[in-house]
């Protein structure tokens, strides 16, 4: 299985081959499209970050001593962010998850989307995903 | 004829790139751009006379309050107040609407009615909502229709004799509705009541006249028209100031201080607590002379000729729908592409150098009535040309392209 960050570099060197913003969007508003991100019946209430712009769902779930993320977002672009996201951080364990930063996401040139003040709910998505982590390495340990 | 030309070069922040692009900058609506005669007002005030007002004995001081006051005159003349201290200088619109209805805490009892329209910003409805909840009044809402309006004949069932009080913005700002204030507060008066308008977005198009209004408080900030942000005012009709009791304790606003009682300033000092935006206000003033040089009839046709010429561009756009279609509106065109959500199209024209407002522009109600998460919003100032439309049309068939 690839570690956290051997999957970020492998993202990292993909997206250094666009050769500008357009190609960059172009692609993560491709995967938006693309990936079924979630389970209807996870997108509740509970499971919903709003954020003033766009709204995210995250779902979690502990499988083999591995977390599995679902997502989704009202706005494609957020999606395709969250694609990236999980991409990185599915499917790990949650020590592992805890421990891992999110860098990469300002080498692929999408710093900005991180910001907390652009209010498309990715930050708190982040957030929530560490929080799951740590809820489920708590009853792992 | 103005040569708006010569006009735009007195924003030296237009010249500026974003994201490798000329910036277009169409989110005057959420704040204007400074022109240079302001700035230097700005630089001037910090470099030769930046002093506390109203205290010092010294030349600084002498001067940086002969400055302010002057400016509380120029905003007087141009609101045409009838008196300068029925101006209070707040540092916005919000403080301003607060000052009031902290003020109305004290004058309204349970099950009083305080009514506010549809189409009002956050900050015209929270208030509102805090002052009932602390009053035990009740608070109505005027209803709006499809193309943005309010429902007069609502308006004038929910008035009786407990309205207490009125709260309408002039123009709206996610929509850019021009609402019929005149009958609003004619009608309100009427059976007695009070009226506030929230002129934050028809101050940068419109000059408004308060006397002629006969409107009790009108409420405006500097930044949407050309001044620096953190400043504003409210004008209140001196019988009204007079009744509302201080907002803020603190400096200025006294007359006498003692642990066993304090005796308040009179108009406007009672309500500017503290040190003020000195410069801040110094430069409202100088704003408002920069506006009133150009002219307001010329600013409001030179941008209805801005607002028709990017509504019909848009409208070429197939799929796009604007909300909003009052046939009284200000340079603001609030839209969506059919299944595209508004924060995909803001993000990609932000890329291309574009500068929208995009989601609920603080008027959830508003977009809860269309059904939709928020708008992309263009709005326009008159510094603004027909070519930056035509490279906004570009931007958004792009983004169309790329997101569809």
């Amino acid at each position: 299985m690839q570690s956290i960050k051997e999957i970020q570099d492998e993202i990292i060197d993909e997206f250094s081959m666009f050769e500008d913003w357009e190609e960059r969007y172009q692609y993560m508003i491709d995967l938006g499209k693309d990936l079924p991100l979630i389970d209807e019946q996870f997108k509740t209430e509970d499971n919903i970050i709003k954020g003033c712009q766009s709204k995210v769902w995250v779902h979690a779930e502990l499988k083999n001593n591995a977390l599995e993320f679902t997502a989704d977002s009202d706005a494609i672009i957020t999606k395709g962010i969250i694609a990236i996201l999980i991409r990185a951080f599915s499917n790990q364990h949650p020590k592992d998850i805890i421990e891992a930063n999110t860098d990469f996401i300002d080498k692929i040139g999408l710093k900005e989307h991180l910001s907390p003040t652009r209010a498309n709910g990715l930050v708190s998505m982040i957030k929530q995903i560490k929080m799951y982590a740590i809820a489920y390495q708590t009853q792992l340990s | 004829m103005l040569d708006w030309k010569k006009i735009r070069a007195d924003f030296p922040i237009l010249n500026r790139k974003v994201n490798g692009k000329p910036l277009v900058y169409f989110d005057n609506a959420a704040t204007s751009q400074t022109p240079k005669q302001v700035i230097d007002v700005i630089v001037d005030y910090y470099s030769n006379y930046n002093a506390n007002i109203h205290r010092g004995v010294h030349s600084l001081s002498q001067e940086a309050t002969d400055k302010y006051e002057a400016a509380r005159h120029t905003i007087q003349h141009h609101f045409n107040a009838k008196h300068a201290y029925e101006i209070i200088l707040t540092s916005g619109t919000t403080e301003s609407i607060n000052l009031v209805a902290h003020g109305f805490a004290s004058l309204l009892e349970k099950d009083d009615e305080v009514i506010v329209s549809a189409l009002e910003h956050h900050s015209n409805i929270v208030p509102w909502q805090m002052l009932c909840e602390k009053t035990g009044a009740i608070l109505k809402v005027i209803p709006m229709n499809q193309n943005g309006e309010l429902e007069m004949d609502s308006y004038s069932k929910l008035l009786s004799n407990k309205t207490k009080l009125v709260f309408v913005n002039h123009i709206s700002n996610a929509l850019g509705t021009i609402n019929p204030i005149e009958k609003i507060i004619e009608q309100a008066h009427n059976v007695g009541a009070a009226v506030l308008i929230d002129g934050a977005q028809s101050c940068p198009h419109v000059k408004p006249d308060v006397q002629a209004l006969n409107v009790d408080f009108y409420v405006a900030s500097a930044h949407k028209m050309c001044g620096p942000t953190g400043v504003g005012m409210l004008y209140g009709k001196e019988e009204w100031l007079n009744k509302l009791p201080p907002y803020q304790g603190g400096g200025e606003m006294i007359d006498q201080v003692s642990f066993t009682k304090t005796t308040y300033a009179g108009l406007p000092h009672k309500f500017e607590a503290g040190t003020p935006n000195i410069c801040g206000g110094i430069a409202f003033g100088a704003a408002l002379n920069y506006m009133n040089a150009i002219g307001f009839n010329n600013i409001a046709a030179y941008e209805k000729e801005l607002l028709d010429y990017g509504t019909k561009r848009l409208l070429e756009i197939e799929g796009l729908k604007i909300y909003g279609t009052s046939i009284n509106k200000t340079s603001v065109i609030s839209f969506n592409l059919k299944g595209i959500h508004p924060y995909d199209v803001g993000t990609l024209l932000d890329k291309m150098g574009i500068a929208v407002r995009t989601g609920h522009h603080c008027a959830q109600p508003i977009m809860d009535y269309y059904k939709i998460p928020g708008t992309i919003r263009a709005s326009f100032a008159f510094y603004n040309t027909k070519a930056e439309i035509d490279t906004l049309i570009e931007g958004v068939k792009k983004a169309k392209m790329m997101l569809s």
